[in-house]
C-alpha cells in the first residue's frame, strides 16, 4: 500500500468517525490464553486525549464513508460534498495490530458508512473481526457498530468476536429523527439492540448450565444521541435514555452535544457554539441515575423539564428538597449519604466504614475527601456548631455560588452576590 | 526516639518487629537517607533482618486481606519519606487492634496509606496508559520511561499479559533497571548505554524501518480525532499532565 494513500484513507475514516463519542474500552473480559497480543483491562485505559478533552482509547475510524442516506446531522451524509474513501479489510486489520503492539490503543472501534446495503457493510465489519480474532491471535477489544437492517445471522455472528456493540439513536425522539433523517425511525434502532440483547441473555443463561461456551458482546451494548440539534427538552431525553437502560440493559447512554456541520435551516447554523454544558449536565444526571440511586422523575419531571444550567442536578435537587435535610453523617443510611451535595460514591463508602469506630468529626470528613465546603449546609456530624438559623434552598444555592466558580463561565458578569 | 532503617521493605518490617520487642512508646522511623542526627532525640540503627521481616509479614497477612497488603505495598513504593512513617504507624495500630482496623478511615495513618496507594495506583495506570514503544531493528519494543514512584513492579504483569507475542523492555531512567519480556519470562535487566545514544528516543538507525510509518500514521489520527469546535486545553492538560507528554508519540513534533 502507499504510504500517502493510506495516510490520506486514515485522515477522512477518522474525521468521519470522529461525531462517535464512545471511547470506552471497559467491561472486556477476554484474556490472552492463546499466546497472541491483547488482554482486556476490566476498567479499560484511556491511552490519551484529543485537545478537546476527550479519552482516546480506541482506534475509531469508518470502514468507509461512502453512504446511500442523507441523514442531516451526519458530515457523511449522500448530499455532503466530502472526500470519499474506503478501507480494504487488510488495512484495518494491520492498523489495528500496529498500533495495539505499540500500546497506542486498547483496541478498534470500527464504524462505517451503509453502501449497497445493509447486509454488505455488516459482512465486511464481520470479516475485519474475525481476521482479527481468527488469523491475528488478537484478544483486544472491539467495539462494533450494529448495521440497522443487517440479517440477524451477520448480526448474531459478530457478537462472537465484538466486545460492545452499538447503534445510535441518534436524535432523542422519533419526532426529532423524522424531521432530521426521514428515511430512519427509532424502530430500526429497537429491533436489532433488542435482538443482541435476547443473545446476551441467552448465552448468560447457557453458561450457567454448560462450562465452555463462547463468550457473546461480553462488554454489552451502548447508545448514543446527539443533543441539542432538535428541541427536545432534558427530561425528553432522560426519559428516552432511562427506558433505554432498563428495556435493553444498556451499559452506557451516550450524549453528544451537536457540533453544526451543516446550514440547513432545520438546524443550528455553522458556527454556533456545541452545546457543552448542557452536554455535562445531562452526563451528571445519567451517573446520578446509575450510582447514586436517582429515579430520572426525581430529577427532571414537569414542574422541572430541563436541568438548572449554573449548579449541578445533585444540588438541584437538595435545595428543591429540604426536608430530607439536614443528614446526620453518623447515623444516615448509605442511601441517604449518597445523596448529599459534595459527597461521591467513594466518600460514602468510606464514612459508612468509618463511623463505625467513633463518630466523625468535621476535619476526618474533610480528609476521608467529602467536599466539606458544599456538604456543611446539608449535614450534621460530631462537631457540627450550632446554628439557630435554618436557611431557604434559594440562600443555599447563593452561599455555594459564591464561593465556587462554574469552569463554564469565561465572565463571572451574571454571578452575582446576593449580599 | 527515631528508628532509621535502610529504606528497604524487609527493613520496615524489621522495625516493626524492633519496637514491639523494645516496646520504646514513640517513636517515629526514618529511612537513612534522610534521616539527620537531632540534637535532642535518641535514635536506633535498625538492621535489616529477613527472619523478623517474615513473620511480621506473615503477621500482616493474618490481619489483611489482599487489597490491603497491596495498599501497604503500592505505599511503600511510593518511595515518599513521610509514608514510611506512615507503613511503620498503621503497621503497629493494626497489630494492636481488632481485626478490621483498617477500615476506621478516621485514623490518620489508614487514611494517608489510601492516598499514598491511590497516588502509586494512579501512576501505574498512568505508565500502562502513556507508554510508547518503539519497534526496534533487532525486534524488541523499547520504551525508557521516569515514574514518579517505583512502579515497574505493579506494571510488569500487565505488559506480560498483553504483549505476550512480543519481546519488549520497559527501562526506568531514573531508578536505572528494567523489565525485559522474552516471550517467556520477565527478568530485571539494567543497561550501560553508551555515550550518545538517546535513552529515551533511539535514533533512526536503531528502529525498525516500519516504526517512522506507524509514528506518522498515529500521529494523524490523533490530529483527526479532535474536535476543533470543542476545543478544552485545560481538560486536556487535566488528562495529560505535562511532564507526560514526552513519553507520548502523539506529542512529538513532525
Amino acid at each position: 500500500m502507499s504510504f500517502d494513500r493510506i495516510r490520506e484513507k486514515l485522515n477522512i475514516l477518522a474525521d468521519a468517525a470522529k461525531y462517535d463519542v464512545s471511547c470506552s474500552s471497559s467491561g472486556g473480559t477476554r484474556k490472552n490464553d492463546n499466546k497472541g497480543l491483547g488482554d482486556s483491562h476490566s476498567s479499560g485505559i484511556c491511552h490519551t486525549y484529543t485537545e478537546d478533552g476527550r479519552c482516546v482509547s480506541l482506534l475509531k475510524i469508518l470502514l468507509t464513508n461512502h453512504c446511500i442516506y442523507d441523514c442531516l446531522f451526519c458530515v457523511s451524509r449522500k448530499s455532503n460534498d466530502v472526500k470519499r474513501a474506503a478501507f480494504t479489510v487488510d488495512e484495518v486489520v494491520e492498523l489495528t495490530m500496529n498500533f495495539y503492539r505499540r500500546n497506542y490503543i486498547e483496541g478498534l472501534f470500527l464504524s462505517s458508512g451503509i453502501f449497497k446495503n445493509a447486509d454488505f457493510t455488516m459482512e465486511r465489519l464481520l470479516l475485519v473481526c474475525k481476521k482479527l480474532r481468527l488469523e491475528q491471535n488478537y484478544n483486544g477489544y472491539i467495539h462494533l457498530k450494529t448495521i440497522p437492517g443487517a440479517s440477524d445471522e451477520l448480526i448474531k455472528e459478530a457478537g462472537l468476536y465484538a466486545d460492545r456493540m452499538s447503534i445510535n439513536l441518534e436524535m432523542p425522539t422519533e419526532a426529532g429523527l423524522k424531521l432530521l433523517a426521514p428515511e430512519k425511525s427509532h424502530a430500526d434502532v429497537i429491533k436489532p439492540l433488542a435482538f443482541v440483547q435476547q443473545n446476551i441473555s441467552q448465552f448468560a443463561a447457557d453458561k450457567k448450565l454448560i462450562k465452555h461456551i463462547p463468550k457473546f458482546v461480553p462488554a454489552g451494548q451502548s447508545t448514543q444521541m446527539v443533543i441539542g440539534a432538535t428541541p427536545e427538552s432534558d427530561k425528553d431525553i432522560m426519559y428516552t435514555a432511562s427506558a433505554f437502560y432498563k428495556n435493553f440493559a444498556l451499559k452506557r447512554v451516550y450524549y453528544s452535544g451537536y457540533v453544526p456541520i451543516s446550514n440547513d435551516s432545520r438546524m443550528p447554523i455553522l458556527g454556533t457554539q456545541p452545546p457543552l454544558l448542557r452536554e455535562n449536565r445531562l452526563y451528571q444526571t445519567d451517573w446520578l441515575m446509575r450510582f447514586y440511586g436517582f429515579k430520572v422523575q426525581e430529577i427532571l419531571n414537569d414542574a422541572n423539564p430541563n436541568l438548572d444550567v449554573d449548579i449541578d442536578p445533585k444540588l438541584s435537587w437538595a435545595i428543591r428538597n429540604m426536608q430530607h435535610f439536614p443528614v446526620d453523617i453518623n447515623k444516615a443510611d448509605y442511601r441517604m449519604i449518597l445523596r448529599i451535595p459534595g459527597i461521591g460514591v467513594m466518600s460514602a463508602n468510606k464514612i459508612v466504614q468509618a463511623r463505625k469506630f467513633g463518630k466523625l468529626r468535621i476535619d476526618q470528613l474533610k480528609k476521608i475527601g467529602v467536599a466539606y465546603n458544599r456538604a456543611k449546609h446539608f449535614i450534621t456530624c460530631a462537631d457540627t456548631p450550632y446554628q439557630i438559623k435554618d436557611y431557604q434552598g434559594t440562600q443555599i444555592k447563593a452561599f455555594i455560588m459564591a464561593d465556587s466558580q462554574s469552569k463554564y463561565l469565561k465572565t463571572d458578569n451574571n454571578q452575582m452576590l446576593l449580599f | 526516639m527515631n528508628y532509621i532503617f535502610d529504606g528497604s521493605l524487609p527493613g520496615l518490617l524489621t522495625a516493626v518487629f524492633e519496637w514491639f520487642e523494645r516496646k520504646p512508646g514513640k517513636v517515629v522511623l526514618k529511612s537513612t537517607e534522610m534521616f539527620q542526627p537531632e540534637a535532642f532525640a535518641e535514635s536506633l540503627l535498625v538492621e535489616s533482618n529477613s527472619d523478623k521481616a517474615d513473620r511480621v509479614w506473615k503477621g500482616l497477612q493474618k490481619k489483611l486481606k489482599k487489597d490491603w497488603l497491596r495498599i501497604f505495598y503500592c505505599s511503600y513504593l511510593s518511595e515518599i519519606p513521610e509514608a514510611y512513617n506512615h507503613l511503620f504507624q498503621f503497621t503497629i495500630y493494626i497489630f494492636q487492634n481488632e481485626l478490621g482496623a483498617q477500615n476506621n478511615y478516621g485514623n490518620e495513618h489508614v487514611i494517608a496509606l489510601a492516598k499514598y496507594a491511590k497516588s502509586v495506583e494512579r501512576e501505574k495506570h498512568r505508565m500502562e496508559a502513556f507508554i510508547r514503544f518503539q519497534h526496534t531493528a533487532d525486534g524488541i519494543f523499547y520504551t525508557g520511561v521516569d515514574p514518579d514512584f517505583n512502579v515497574l513492579p505493579l506494571i510488569s504483569n500487565h505488559f506480560k499479559n498483553r504483549y505476550a507475542d512480543q519481546q519488549w523492555i520497559i527501562y526506568d531512567l531514573k531508578r536505572k533497571y528494567g523489565l525485559h519480556y522474552n516471550l517467556s519470562t520477565v527478568e530485571e535487566i539494567t543497561i550501560n548505554f553508551t555515550n550518545g545514544v538517546n535513552s529515551k528516543n533511539p535514533s533512526a538507525i536503531l528502529l525498525d524501518e516500519k516504526e517512522e510509518l506507524y509514528s506518522v500514521l498515529w500521529k494523524d489520527y490523533f490530529k483527526s480525532a479532535n474536535i476543533v469546535a470543542r476545543k478544552n486545553t485545560k481538560l486536556h492538560v487535566q488528562h495529560v499532565p505535562k511532564r507526560y507528554w514526552k513519553y507520548l508519540t502523539e506529542k512529538q513534533l513532525s
